[in-house]
Formats: structure tokens, C-alpha cells, sequence
């Protein structure tokens, strides 16, 4: 079987061989092939099994509507499902299997589903297995879901990469048949910005795939002329392989281009591009479609459209069929039957719904006028069709045309509605379009060539002038308007056999009527209750015939029963595309603090926090258990010097001469009289009173402040104080900037850490505590002349410091500070010890800021200042959100001092069970304290400070347990907080 | 969609963070009689027009404009974008 229904002539390159395989049959084509042209041209007819009957299936169109012939391409990890043949450009080795059956394709055994079809009418599945209930997702799902459906994922990583883009134009012209090449060439010879882009390799549209003339030349070479003309224009880029799949807002478009899917191998170029296309107008080209016409099993393989049939044999020089037939409702049709014919094919009858022949018959051909075809025999491949008339005509190939109709998918993606059109029986573009958008050719209705030819160069001549190009000689090409007439012809009644609408979903003539008969008689609702219309195709060939049968069944007209809405995309494009290169740790970028090489180095484990990662602890050689190594790092913190990274903390500079004056608006608590020199810790509340985020703020100079927020809300927080500083209080002397990545952070914290400074700062900085005392902040040097900014303020509540340094000086800076350290004992300690310390300090974090606490809560309701005008702080004065019974925030220690303590358990008094009503808060950080010996915890509970010393249940039913604690002061070490003042 | 910045000409959305009603930027009293009242107002009540509405749009991947946008929320076209800075000193802000 080589190349068996390969004819002459064609647009292949014969020169060109290519192997390729089919289900492991090895097979040749040609350069120039589809793997459907190379298909038919080899005499393959069953190329798949349909979604719920496992009926044969073979390639029933020649372009992106394919609803049948869709094929698993490639293999491995590359192997991608759902391809449809008849876009895939053949290359050597080309490796593709069939879809959806179990065993051999052509003896799949789950074909019995279609003796059963009488039962499996739409619904079926969910009318049927109801009960018992539990089995719908553990048994009957699963078993539909393997039977039914498409093709297989590999189930691994996608090796290709993808990327995204922008494109900006003056003019997008989106197709480049004959409208979008007259489009074309008229607004580019004007000057302007042309993107010329088609879902073909091959551009030309339908001229490649007829045998008309243009400009007295053959319509393929005079495409061939144009691309070369366009190709050589600088203003004009020529996008092939390239799919437009929506219309977005303001003249922006969605496109894909395929760049690797043509060759055996990416080479490790992008597979895909996702365009974005910025066009101040944009001509839609997109041409038309051809529809079929229902009848007694029109889904066997060899049944085709009509003129798919031709540009089989027109462009691929292969023909589906050895005796054809044809079946149609217009003139379109007949073309099939002279063009087949001019190849030496067999025509066996032409079979026309209408009465009077429109065009002369091949000869040697039946004709039937006024009659139509009612069924068809033939198990892998159509045999034979049987008329009204209940004659049989034998045949191998049957062309079947119902019309076409204009592709108006993008012009709908504004929700724009199409209108109907009876003289060509289709719905055509309506009045209300995207934004910029114009529509020609057969996509506007016009379906002959010289009109569509004519629209396109008119449209880019008034669309170039209306951008203000200059108008330049630019000829309308010339051409013929062949005969075009069309008779609405839906569906043939008098058949008992099943009438396929939609191939992809198995609905059929049966279906629609059922859907009517059970009163989903919307199309919205036709659509969901049959499936009509869903899937990889979208119901491309399909649509038009349900809309007719359920316009039949209701007894309205076909723009009274509408169309669905036509949404983005037009066609399925990939989510790795989608996705571009944000893939794995890509999604987003991780940011690391100038020590983490260092900290690597160490041995630290680390954490993410937001986009950072942060060192989590340092372990020791001998330490087998994380628990080790943090209470190792809190202990001699507490008892020593120990260093930790802070740079992630958000730092924003504030400047300006009312700098003082805006912290005093943004934070609850008093900044306007911070003195110069001193840091400060503020809380800021959202406007409904509930605290938003805390930070320390120090005071350089009178006119300059540099605010630390939490990691977590850098990005959050700036945001909010540019809306204060610019929409609220424009008037305001003030400037905010970001700097969070221009300083490298470090605290210092111990009873020793002021030994250790004392060797990094410079020899004339006092910092003894009567010169530089708790919350005393300052400018200075370091290591000889290195700028730096000193804070005494503590988080560990030790005597400690935070010192910075410019970001490039961050990693000299750690491994000077843990040199310096050296004859102190002093360790590193990473973001757990830092928690276990604040927890003993009671100081509220992340877990306390959670975003349903107020300031009275957090035991801050006194910092709130109601002698200003803060954010937040009139309506933090609401009566809910001061209630005697409110929640505070306190201490817990386990009464059973081995008792682990768990975050997230819920309090309860004692005696009463561990249900919602009995709830009374809950706990929100716990840590094992190596200083006091046993577990700590913080948590809200209702009237907390009235009720120290009160044993309650820490219930935790996620993890079933139930714990007694006792309640306690949150300030578990130090409470009088000497140490750090010393 | 593209957002046309009065300082820096056309842009992509996707720039952008939006925020929500430019009524935002009429902050009432705190020491109006009724404050809490008004607060409330300013706070939770919206209209949801079906046509035009100005919005907060804030050019974070850019020059950290907060923008009054005026888009239409049914075609989203979009009519008109100030500086919310200026907006704001409009409606006596910076008094």
C-alpha cells in the first residue's frame, strides 16, 4: 500500500520523501503533506474511534475543524494527544497512534458500546447510574472516563519550552486567504505596520486548495507571488503556522505560532510562541467553513466534506476515493464532482437536495436531483449509499456538502451576536464588533472569489486611510465569481438509521430531539444536556445542523433558536503555552539575601518566605534532629551573641519635610514627635480598624525615616502608602521609595552582642549603652569607613542590634560579624530560633497579624492614638470590635509539662465539649522552649487577661488531640524585660 | 486591555494592580459628627454601575502612578485616565 491514492499535479514536493508511521505501519509521503493528506494518500481510511460508541472513524475535513481524525503524535515524554491530522505538517519519522479503543483499531472491543447505543442517548450517563450514590466517583466514573474519551498524557513533564511575546501593528490581518492577501498587500504597499497571520504552513487559504485564477494566473502561484512580495516588505510580518485564537479588548489579540511542531526535533528551540498583539485595527480574513448534512450513518470513514475532498486532491495530489459520490445542497458541491473528475477519478453519482442541476456532470456520473441520500453501508469504510429512492450506488469516497458557513468565532469574543443571512442559509458577522475590528470575505459572507478578493482590498484601502497612510496605486486583482447558490438542507427525515450532527461527541439527529422532547430547548442548555458542540473542535462542522434540528423540533426559525456564545480560543492551544516560561521554580523568582552563598556554605536549611528563601537553622556536625540545632541556636542567643539574616524585612525610605507628619496618618501609634536618633515600633491597621502590619521605623534626620514592614507585606505595604501619600493626602511634603534590596540586614543579638559590634563599628562610634541606649538609632561606619546604620532594637528580648550595610557589602558583612564573633561563642541562627525567641517574648507575628485581630486584641489597643486622624483608627472604635468578651492575646503552657502544644487548636473551657458554640479562640504559635524546658504557645481566647492561671482544653480535632493548658503571660522570659536594656 | 498613563502613553494591563472604586479617594472627617457612620460608608458601600465607573488602577511594574481610570465596566472601554494625585488635589485633598 504505497502512496496507493496518489494522483497528479498538487502542491507536494515529490522530490521529498518522508517516512512516517501510523499504529507502527510504516508509511511515505511527501514534503508538503498533513499527516492526513499522507494518510488518504496512502489508502488509509479508519484513523480513529469515536468518544462514546467506539464507532470507525476516518478524516472527515482538511483543516482546523477536524472533529474525527485526531491522533496521539510523537512519542514519550513528547507525546502529545488529541492532534488533529489534518494541521499536522508530515516530517521524516513522524510517529502518531490512533485514539480511544482497546486492542487492534480496527477490532477494538469496546465497539460493543455501540450495539448498546440505543441505551446511551444523551443524559444517559446521569440518568443511569444514580445509585447508590458513593459509586458515581469511586466506580462508574472512572470506568466512563477510561472508556469514553480521548487521547492518552504521558503523565510527565513537558519537555519542550515555550515562550510569549508581544507584537504591535498598525493593521493585523488575520488569515491569509484571497481577502487577507488583497488586505494585505494594499495596506502594506500604504506603509503601514502589516501582521499577516495564518493557521496554515502553506498561506493562500482556499486559493491553494481550488483551481481558480487570479490576475489571469493559477490562484496558488499568484498566493505564492503575494507572500513573496509581502516577505519582502520591512513594515510587514508574515506570521504562518500561526493560529489567532481570540479577540481581546482594546484591539489586543491572542495568538500562537508554532515553531518546532513541523520538525523531528525542537533542537531546543521554543516549541510554541504565545503572541499578544497590540493592533490599532484588525481585519478578520478568516474565511468559512463547509457543514454537513445529516443522514442514516453519515459518520462511516470515506464520508467526507465536500471540499475537503478537493483540496485533497487539488493541493495534495491525493485522492480519498477511487469512485466517489457526491451529496449536497449547493453548487460548492459540484465542484467536487469537475475537479475530481479533471484528475481521472471516478465519479459514481452526484446527488443534489434541489431540483434543477446547477452545473454540467462529469460525465459517466448518476445525477439525482431533488433526492438525497438516507443511509450508507460499510464497516471500516463506506461501500455504498442507498437513496430515497432506495436505489444503491456503490462508492468508496462520499463528498457531502451542506453549505458554508463564515467563520465568525472572533468577531463574538466581545460577545457580539452574528446575524443571519437566508440566502446563504449561515450566520454572518453582526453589527457589533471588537473594538478596530472589520471583517471580509467569506468570513463577511462574501463567499465567491472576486467579491472576497474585492472586500479585502477595499477594507485595507479605507483602514489605511483612516490611519493616515498614504493612498498608493494598488490594483484590485481580478478574478471570476464561480457559481455559489445554496437551498437550507439540514437533516434527511425519512431514515430509521442514527444521523450524526457532532462526530467528536457522538451526538445525534436523536439526541437534539430528545434534548427538545426533555424540555432543553435554549441552545445554551442543547449544548450542555447533548454535549453538541464541546470538545477540541468546538462543534466547527457540526453546530449549524443541531441549531437546525432543534429549530425544526420548536417550530421557530434558526436566528429565533440562536447560537451559543463564540468565546476564546478558536482552536485548543497547549497550557504549556499559556504557561510560557513560567514553569516550576520559574512561576516566580526567588530572591536571595546577599548571605544565603554563605549560609549554603554553612550547611542551613532554608525556607520559603513569600518569594525568599531564608536560612531556617544551621545544623552542627552530630545533630540528627532539627529540634537539636534550634534549641541549640535559641540557648546561646540567650546566653551569648548569635547572628541572623533580616534582609528580607521590607525597608522603605521616607523622606521629606512631612515625613513625620505622614508616618503619624499611616501608623495607629504616635511617630510626629519621635526624636531624632530614635527607632520606634509601629502597628498600622486597615481602614476597618483590624491590624494590617507592624515594623519598626527609625528616625535619621528630621525630614528622613527608613520603615521596616514584614517580609510577607513589603510589596503590600508600599502599595498602601503610595494611596495614602497620592490619593489621600496629595498635599503632604513626603516621598516614599523602596529599599528593601539596597540594604543587607543583620541583628546581633545576645548579651555579648555589643562586644562583638564593638569590634566591627568604627573605633570613634560610641556604643555603650548611656551613648547609644534601647531604640537609639544612627548613621555610622564599619570596618574602617563602610556606611552602615545602626539600630538597638530587639525582637530576641536580649541586648541586641540590627546593623546594615549596603547590599554589595552583605556578604563581607556576616562573615566579618561571625569572625568578630569567634572569641564570643556566637553562632548563626535561622528563622525558627528567631520564632522560638519572640514566642518567649510574646511578641505578636504573622500567625498574631492574621488579619481578623484588632489592636485590642493583640493587647495594642492603648498604642491606638485617638487624638489623630490614622488609618483605621475611627472605625477600630466600633462597639464589636471593643467587646468586654473580646479576644487577648496570652500565653499557654501545657499543665502536663511534656505535652507537646499544636498552632491551630481551639480553646475550650473545661467540662464543655469541643464543638463551635463552645469555642473561645484559638491558638496561633507554639514552640518548644529550651529556656523554660517545655512547650509555649500564644493564642487569642476571649477575656484572656482576666483569666491567668485558668486551666482550658487546647482541642485539635484535625489531629485528635485534646490538650490541658494553662493560661499564662505571654511574656514567658523576662517579663520585666531587663535584658535588653542593659 | 491597555491603560493609556498620562505620563508614560500606553501600557499593558497587565502592569497594572487595580484596587477599585476612585471613590476611594474621598476619605471622610474622622472628626465629623456622624464619623463612623461615614467611614463605614466610604468603606463598605459601592455602587456597581453597568457603564461607566472610575477606578484605582496602581502602575506597580512601572512608575507607582496610582491612576483614576474611567472604564466602561460593558465594553471596557476606557475613556479617560488622570493621575489620582491630581484627582485627589481636585477634590480639595491637599487642603
Amino acid at each position: 500500500m504505497s502512496q496507493s491514492h496518489r494522483i497528479d499535479g498538487g502542491q507536494i514536493d515529490r522530490s521529498k520523501t518522508l517516512s512516517f508511521f501510523f499504529n507502527d505501519q510504516r508509511l511515505d509521503g511527501y514534503a508538503g503533506d498533513t499527516l492526513a493528506s499522507a494518510l488518504v494518500a496512502n489508502g488509509v481510511k479508519l484513523v480513529g474511534r469515536s468518544f462514546k460508541y467506539h464507532r470507525p472513524r476516518g478524516i472527515f475535513s482538511a483543516g482546523s475543524e477536524e472533529p474525527n481524525a485526531l491522533v496521539q503524535l510523537r512519542r514519550g515524554t513528547f507525546q502529545e494527544p488529541n492532534t488533529r491530522a489534518t494541521v499536522a505538517e508530515l516530517f521524516d519519522g513522524l510517529y502518531a497512534t490512533s485514539q480511544n479503543h482497546r486492542g487492534p483499531l480496527k477490532h477494538d472491543l469496546l465497539a460493543i458500546n455501540d450495539f448498546f447505543s440505543p441505551f446511551m442517548s444523551a443524559g444517559f450517563y446521569y440518568k443511569t447510574f444514580m445509585w447508590p450514590k458513593a459509586f458515581w466517583e469511586k466506580i462508574y466514573e472512572p470506568i466512563i472516563r477510561s472508556s469514553a474519551g480521548l487521547g492518552r498524557l504521558s503523565g510527565k513533564a513537558d519537555p519542550d519550552i515555550y515562550d510569549k511575546g508581544f507584537l504591535h501593528c498598525d493593521v493585523l490581518i488575520i488569515g491569509a486567504g484571497p481577502a487577507g492577501l488583497a488586505a494585505a498587500l494594499r495596506a502594506a504597499r500604504s506603509g503601514a505596520r502589516v501582521i499577516l497571520a495564518d493557521e496554515d504552513f502553506q498561506p493562500g487559504g482556499r486559493l491553494n486548495t481550488e483551481t481558480y485564477s487570479v490576475d489571469d494566473t493559477a490562484g496558488a502561484d499568484w498566493a505564492s507571488t503575494a507572500i513573496a512580495e509581502l516577505s519582502s516588505m520591512d513594515n510587514v510580518r508574515l506570521l504562518t503556522r500561526t493560529t489567532v485564537y481570540g479577540a481581546y479588548d482594546h484591539g489586543v489579540y491572542g495568538a500562537l505560532e508554532s515553531r518546532t511542531d513541523h520538525l523531528r526535533d525542537s533542537g531546543g528551540k521554543p516549541r510554541q510562541i504565545l503572541w499578544r498583539i497590540c493592533s490599532r485595527r484588525a481585519i478578520l480574513c478568516a474565511g468559512s467553513t463547509e457543514r454537513s448534512i445529516a443522514f442514516g450513518n453519515n459518520d462511516r470513514p470515506g464520508i467526507m466534506m465536500a471540499g475537503s475532498v478537493r483540496a485533497y486532491a487539488n493541493r495534495w495530489a491525493a485522492t480519498p476515493g477511487k469512485r466517489v459520490a457526491v451529496f449536497t445542497n449547493n453548487d460548492d458541491g459540484w465542484r467536487t464532482a469537475t475537479d475530481l473528475a479533471a484528475h481521472g477519478v471516478a465519479i459514481s453519482a452526484v446527488i443534489d437536495t434541489r431540483d434543477k442541476q446547477p452545473l454540467a456532470a462529469p460525465s459517466g456520473a448518476m445525477i439525482a436531483m431533488g433526492s438525497t441520500v438516507t443511509d450508507t453501508k460499510g464497516r471500516h469504510g463506506i461501500r455504498s449509499i442507498t437513496l430515497a429512492n432506495g436505489q444503491t450506488i456503490d462508492c468508496d469516497c462520499l463528498a457531502v456538502s451542506g453549505g458554508w458557513n463564515p467563520n465568525v468565532h472572533l468577531t463574538c469574543h466581545q460577545r457580539g451576536r452574528p446575524q443571519w443571512r437566508d440566502d446563504l442559509a449561515a450566520f454572518v458577522p453582526g453589527g457589533d464588533l471588537p473594538t478596530g475590528m472589520s471583517v471580509v470575505g467569506a468570513a463577511n459572507g462574501a463567499l465567491t472569489l472576486s467579491a472576497a478578493l474585492k472586500q479585502g482590498h477595499d477594507e485595507a484601502g479605507s483602514v489605511a486611510a483612516g490611519l493616515g497612510f498614504k493612498k498608493t496605486k494598488s490594483a484590485l486583482p481580478k478574478a471570476e465569481d464561480e457559481a455559489a447558490e445554496v437551498a437550507a438542507f439540514w437533516h434527511v427525515g425519512q431514515s430509521n438509521a442514527r444521523a450524526w450532527i457532532d462526530q467528536q461527541n457522538d451526538v445525534t439527529v436523536k439526541d437534539v430531539k430528545l434534548s427538545h422532547q426533555e424540555g432543553y430547548r435554549s441552545v445554551e442548555h442543547l449544548k450542555r444536556y447533548t454535549t453538541l458542540g464541546m470538545a477540541t473542535d468546538q462543534g466547527k462542522t457540526a453546530n449549524m445542523l443541531g441549531l437546525a434540528v432543534m429549530a425544526e423540533c420548536t417550530g421557530r426559525s434558526i436566528p429565533e433558536t440562536g447560537t451559543t456564545i463564540f468565546r476564546p480560543p478558536y482552536s485548543p492551544v497547549p497550557i504549556g503555552a499559556l504557561a510560557g516560561r513560567a514553569r516550576g521554580k520559574d512561576f516566580r523568582p526567588t530572591r536571595l539575601s546577599p548571605s544565603h552563598e554563605w549560609a549554603e556554605n554553612q550547611g542551613a536549611t532554608f525556607v520559603e518566605t513569600g518569594q525568599w528563601l531564608r536560612a531556617q537553622w544551621f545544623p552542627k556536625p552530630g545533630e540528627t534532629n532539627w529540634r537539636q540545632s534550634v534549641d541549640r541556636e535559641a540557648l546561646q542567643v540567650r546566653s551569648a551573641v548569635g547572628i541572623c539574616d533580616v534582609t528580607t524585612l521590607g525597608k522603605i525610605d521616607v523622606q521629606g519635610r512631612d515625613a513625620a507628619e505622614f508616618l503619624n496618618k499611616v501608623y495607629a501609634n504616635g511617630f510626629a514627635k519621635l526624636a531624632v536618633g530614635k527607632t520606634r515600633y509601629g502597628l498600622m491597621l486597615r481602614e476597618d480598624g483590624i491590624a494590617a502590619d507592624d515594623g519598626t521605623t527609625a528616625r535619621l534626620s528630621e525630614t528622613r525615616f527608613v520603615m521596616t514592614t514584614t517580609t510577607a507585606n513589603a510589596v503590600a505595604i508600599f502599595r498602601h502608602l503610595e494611596f495614602c501619600r497620592q490619593c489621600l493626602w496629595p498635599g503632604l511634603d513626603v516621598h516614599l521609595i523602596s529599599a528593601t534590596e539596597q540594604w543587607a540586614q543583620y541583628a546581633v543579638a545576645g548579651p555579648k552582642s555589643r562586644d562583638l559590634l564593638r569590634k566591627i563599628v568604627d573605633a570613634d562610634i560610641d556604643i555603650s549603652n548611656e551613648a547609644f541606649p534601647f531604640m537609639a538609632c544612627g548613621e555610622i561606619t564599619v570596618c574602617g569607613g563602610t556606611p552602615a546604620r545602626l539600630f538597638r532594637i530587639s525582637f530576641s528580648g536580649e541586648l541586641a542590634y540590627e546593623i546594615a550595610v549596603p547590599t554589595r557589602y552583605g556578604d563581607a558583612m556576616i562573615k566579618a560579624l561571625m569572625k568578630a564573633g569567634e572569641e564570643f561563642d556566637a553562632i548563626a541562627y535561622g528563622t525558627e530560633a528567631l520564632g522560638v525567641l519572640r514566642i518567649e517574648k510574646g511578641h505578636a507575628a504573622g500567625n498574631e497579624l492574621c488579619g481578623q485581630t484588632t489592636a485590642c486584641d493583640l493587647g495594642m489597643g492603648r498604642m491606638v492614638s485617638k487624638k489623630k486622624d490614622t488609618i483605621g483608627s475611627t472605625l477600630s472604635e466600633r462597639v464589636d470590635l471593643n467587646r468586654e468578651d473580646g479576644l487577648t492575646l496570652v500565653g499557654f503552657a501545657p499543665v502536663n509539662r511534656d505535652d507537646d502544644l499544636k498552632a491551630g487548636a481551639h480553646f475550650v473551657t473545661k467540662g464543655n465539649a469541643a464543638t463551635t458554640q463552645n469555642d473561645e479562640g484559638w491558638m496561633t504559635s507554639v514552640a518548644y522552649s529550651p529556656s523554660l524546658g517545655h512547650s509555649i504557645g500564644l493564642g487569642f481566647i476571649k477575656r484572656g487577661h482576666e483569666r491567668m492561671g485558668e486551666i482550658v482544653q487546647a482541642a485539635d480535632l484535625l489531629r485528635g488531640m485534646n490538650t490541658d493548658v494553662e493560661i499564662v503571660s505571654p511574656h514567658f522570659f523576662d517579663p520585666e524585660g531587663e535584658r535588653l536594656r542593659v | 486591555m491597555i491603560i493609556n498613563h498620562p505620563l508614560l502613553g500606553p501600557r499593558d494591563a497587565s502592569e497594572f494592580v487595580y484596587l477599585g472604586d476612585a471613590s476611594l479617594i474621598d476619605r471622610p472627617d474622622w472628626q465629623h459628627e456622624n464619623s463612623q457612620q461615614e467611614f463605614h460608608n466610604y468603606l463598605y458601600l459601592r455602587d456597581n454601575p453597568a457603564g461607566e465607573h472610575r477606578e484605582l488602577w496602581f502602575h506597580e511594574q512601572g512608575d507607582r502612578s496610582w491612576l483614576v481610570v474611567t472604564r466602561n465596566t460593558l465594553t471596557h472601554e476606557i475613556s479617560k485616565v488622570e493621575l489620582a494625585r491630581d484627582v485627589a488635589k481636585e477634590r480639595g485633598r491637599d487642603k
